[in-house]
């Protein structure tokens, strides 16, 4: 506490002066290209065509995010995205926590046998191709569980969790069985409740990773238009851009009977902000909790 | 209650190791692995015949290594400077803004990035308007300006979450080292180099032996969504190979090899670089 209170010297406070300006900088870097983004989103695209958009819209409009609802398929893509960010983070938590309360149990003989089995996973896989051929043979392309099923268990989350479990009192665990409860009562009403900090940590990492994910939609569901995530929609716009200079080629891929409004490049502004907003709406509310889980990880690393 | 999950886990994590057979066969779909026909190394012969493969190692090794470069010393020295704003507020607000881009997607991060140097994108229209440029650069098209593309978009994206670690180290430093070399008369320079640095050094070697150990874990997603056509000989790394000449064209087998020689050089970089980190310092990873 002294060292806060005393003096600083010259060459402290310019010092200071100093980092508060990289810091500053630093911040503006990473926030300026999303203040970009939306900036374009805002702007009217033949507009934004001529160039010259630094921070504000020049000429405001919020045609291209109009333009966003009429797009093909956008209603159905948020609802696949929702709908696996839900249920893929609720059955890989539980999963995650069943297994890691199995493999806490010190009665339990396979105990490292078992935790080797999953560990070993982190460092060797099978690659693309085979997990690609496995996924075929299973005749899960163009299925839901695609999303859900292939990262069930995470085993750095398994890992995280088991260590969480095992700093749990093994007397809250000893002094339920003594009241009769058998396993699923002494998992479900002491142990889980105990593990809330971790779950809620885990389920937020599965979560992010689950509505960030695309490519597993485009190997797996490319095809299915009734399976398409809004990750892999902006993808395809983007891929779109990518491939042919000419707006030509991209205009054919809509509705060619109406006007067009927007151009593609505005039209991929408006998505990529409406992709980004759920994550950076929950983010300030939640970073306490990505934080934890980092330094949760870092410990045991 | 383990059961199903252990059945899971030989199905998802173990089957497509058992499926590197594929390698030396002849795979044609809707047969049984064994009936299947037996080619020995002719897919592996074939892939280091192919000049392509050399161009797809040496695009993977020169993004890893421009990654770490860049990559590995960068955040220490963000976490180093962070430790120093004395404001908590301030600093936190820091670490709150430098850890979001993590947590964005690839393809947004792609999408960023080709608006920004787009040819009416922000970045031309700053550098024409100083009078560094006269006419725009196609940034993405121009295949020496790939990698550095690569590299910086993934520095945007990682530098800040990047710290977490060495902050958390930087948090267990003993307070009592750093009265002791106030009495001596120490700096905040030489606290830092002296103090801070050495104590956080363990966790420095193991974070540059694991890089070391992941060089061609590079990943595919920035790969795949910031190539554009005119880039493809720089662009295209390991799994990108094996997704285009493998699934894309059918050749499973070709595919599956290319994946196989991945995973295999993968393993053996992370092993040795455990073995080296346990060497070095006391610490390991497993």
């Amino acid at each position: 506490m002294e060292i806060t209170t005393k003096s600083f010297s010259l060459g402290d406070k310019i010092f200071d002066v100093v980092n508060y300006i990289i810091m500053i900088v630093l911040a503006i870097i990473t926030l300026y290209p999303f203040l970009y983004v939306l900036a374009v989103s805002l702007n009217d695209p033949f507009d934004t065509i001529k160039g010259g958009i630094v921070l504000l819209p020049r000429v405001f409009t919020l045609d291209n995010y109009k333009e966003i609802f009429n797009y093909p398929l956008i209603g159905q893509a948020t609802l696949i995205s929702i709908l696996r960010t839900v249920i893929g983070t609720a059955t890989s938590v539980l999963s995650t926590a069943i297994v890691a309360y199995v493999l806490s149990r010190k009665d339990f003989f396979a105990r490292r046998s078992m935790t080797a089995l999953f560990v070993i996973t982190m460092y060797v896989g099978g690659g693309l191709v085979p997990e690609f051929l496995l996924i075929r043979s299973l005749g899960l392309m163009n299925n839901f569980l695609v999303y859900i099923l292939p990262g069930l268990i995470n085993p750095f989350n398994l890992i995280v969790m088991k260590a969480f479990i095992e700093g749990i009192p093994i007397e809250l665990q000893e002094s339920a069985m003594l009241d009769g409860a058998n396993d699923f009562v002494i998992f479900f009403k002491v142990v889980l409740p105990l593990c809330l900090p971790v779950l809620a940590t885990i389920a937020l990492f599965v979560a992010v990773g689950h509505w960030n994910s695309w490519f597993d939609t485009y190997l797996y569901c490319g095809g299915n238009k009734n399976l398409t995530t809004l990750q892999y929609e902006l993808q395809k716009i983007l891929a779109n851009a990518t491939a042919s200079s000419t707006t030509i080629d991209y205009y054919s891929t809509l509705d060619p009977t109406r006007t067009m409004k927007v151009t593609p490049q505005s039209l991929r502004m408006a998505m990529t902000i409406v992709t980004t907003l759920p994550i950076i709406v929950v983010y300030p509310f939640l970073q306490k909790y990505f934080i934890k889980g980092m330094t949760l990880g870092a410990v045991k690393e | 209650m383990l059961l199903p999950f252990v059945i899971w886990l030989i199905i998802f994590r173990y089957l497509p190791l058992w499926g590197w057979i594929t390698a030396f066969q002849n795979y044609k779909p809707g047969i049984p692995i064994f009936q299947q026909q037996w080619v020995g190394l002719k897919y592996f012969k074939e892939m280091f015949n192919d000049p392509e493969f050399y161009l797809v190692m040496r695009n993977t090794l020169a993004m890893s290594l421009l990654g770490l470069i860049f990559g590995f010393p960068l955040p220490i020295l963000l976490a180093l400077f962070i430790n120093e704003i004395r404001n908590e507020s301030f600093k936190r607000t820091v670490q709150t803004i430098s850890y979001l881009p993590h947590f964005v997607s690839w393809v947004i991060v792609a999408s960023i990035v080709h608006a920004m140097l787009a040819s009416d994108g922000v970045i031309n229209y700053l550098l024409v308007q100083i009078g560094l440029i006269q006419e725009p650069i196609l940034f993405l098209g121009e295949p020496r300006y790939f990698w550095w593309i690569v590299v910086f978009a993934d520095l945007w994206k990682e530098l800040g979450w990047n710290t977490i670690i060495y902050l958390a180290a930087i948090a267990d430093v003993n307070p009592a080292l750093y009265e002791a070399a106030e009495i001596d008369g120490a700096g905040r320079f030489k606290k830092m180099r002296y103090i801070t640095l050495p104590c956080i050094m363990p966790v420095v070697t193991v974070i540059l032996i694991l890089s070391i150990g992941n060089i061609i874990n590079i990943g595919y997603e920035r790969q795949f969504l910031l190539r554009t056509p005119a880039v493809r000989e720089v662009s295209e790394v390991i799994d990108l190979y094996a997704l285009d000449y493998g699934i894309r064209a059918g050749r499973f087998s070709f595919g599956t090899a290319a994946s196989m020689f991945k995973s295999v050089i993968s393993l053996i970089l992370v092993f040795s670089a455990n073995r080296l980190s346990k060497r070095v310092s006391d610490y390991r990873i497993f």
